[in-house]
């Protein structure tokens, strides 16, 4: 079904996404401010969604889609929270 | 789903946007590492949340739609959320981080409100 071109795609694909999770994952461990990890824990998770996304073409199978959403819908509220906690102290006040 | 090979320009495209939003992500967290200070590196990720991932959602549409007998449009729901959450994390972190410089006492724009 999948011919060796797309896979060898594929998996360049997911070798660049594992790259950029690294270079966020080092963003998100010397980050010096607070609001630095934060922002670095968004992208993880962008970068997370997007792997998602790919591995969901490598299997050819939409489940990974649901999952592809969560993880957006998660890193949204998420980042908006420690947003939020960052600029007030309190996340719902 | 419908057996045998995909069409030749199916796969073309499908391999040129997945490669390309891979791409435009690993640039983007490139710049995260590699940018001196907050408020320059906040423009990096941007790249792979706008790019990175409406190329992704094209791949998958290409795909899947030539793949199934039926457009296959799901994928854009993810695009969407994300071209509409996108912009509100960002704006927040950065009156956050704005907030937290002038408590510092560091070099930003007062605030609107006070000039």
């Amino acid at each position: 079904m999948i011919t060796p071109l797309l896979l060898w795609a594929l998996r360049g694909a997911l070798f660049l996404l594992a790259l950029a999770m690294l270079c966020a994952l080092a963003r998100l461990l010397i980050g010096p401010s607070a609001q630095d990890r934060v922002m670095a824990l968004d992208c993880l998770y962008i970068n997370g969604m997007l792997t998602m996304l790919v591995l969901g073409i490598l299997y050819a199978s939409s489940v990974y889609f649901e999952a592809a959403m969560l993880i957006a819908l998660f890193g949204f509220v998420g980042s908006t929270a420690l947003a939020k906690f960052l600029l007030r102290g309190e996340v719902i006040e | 789903m419908t057996s045998g090979m995909l069409p030749w320009w199916v796969e073309t495209l499908t391999i040129l946007f997945v490669l390309a939003g891979a791409a435009f992500a690993a640039i983007g967290s490139f710049g995260l590492v590699r940018l001196p200070s907050f408020f320059r590196r906040i423009h990096a990720p941007t790249l792979g949340a706008t790019l990175g991932v409406w190329c992704m959602t094209a791949a998958t549409i290409v795909f899947f739609s030539a793949q199934g007998d039926h457009l296959f449009l799901h994928a854009v729901l993810i695009a969407l959320f994300v071209a509409l959450t996108a912009p509100v994390t960002t704006i927040f972190l950065m009156r956050a981080a704005l907030f937290r410089e002038r408590q510092k006492g560091g070099k930003v724009p007062s605030a609107a409100s006070e000039t």
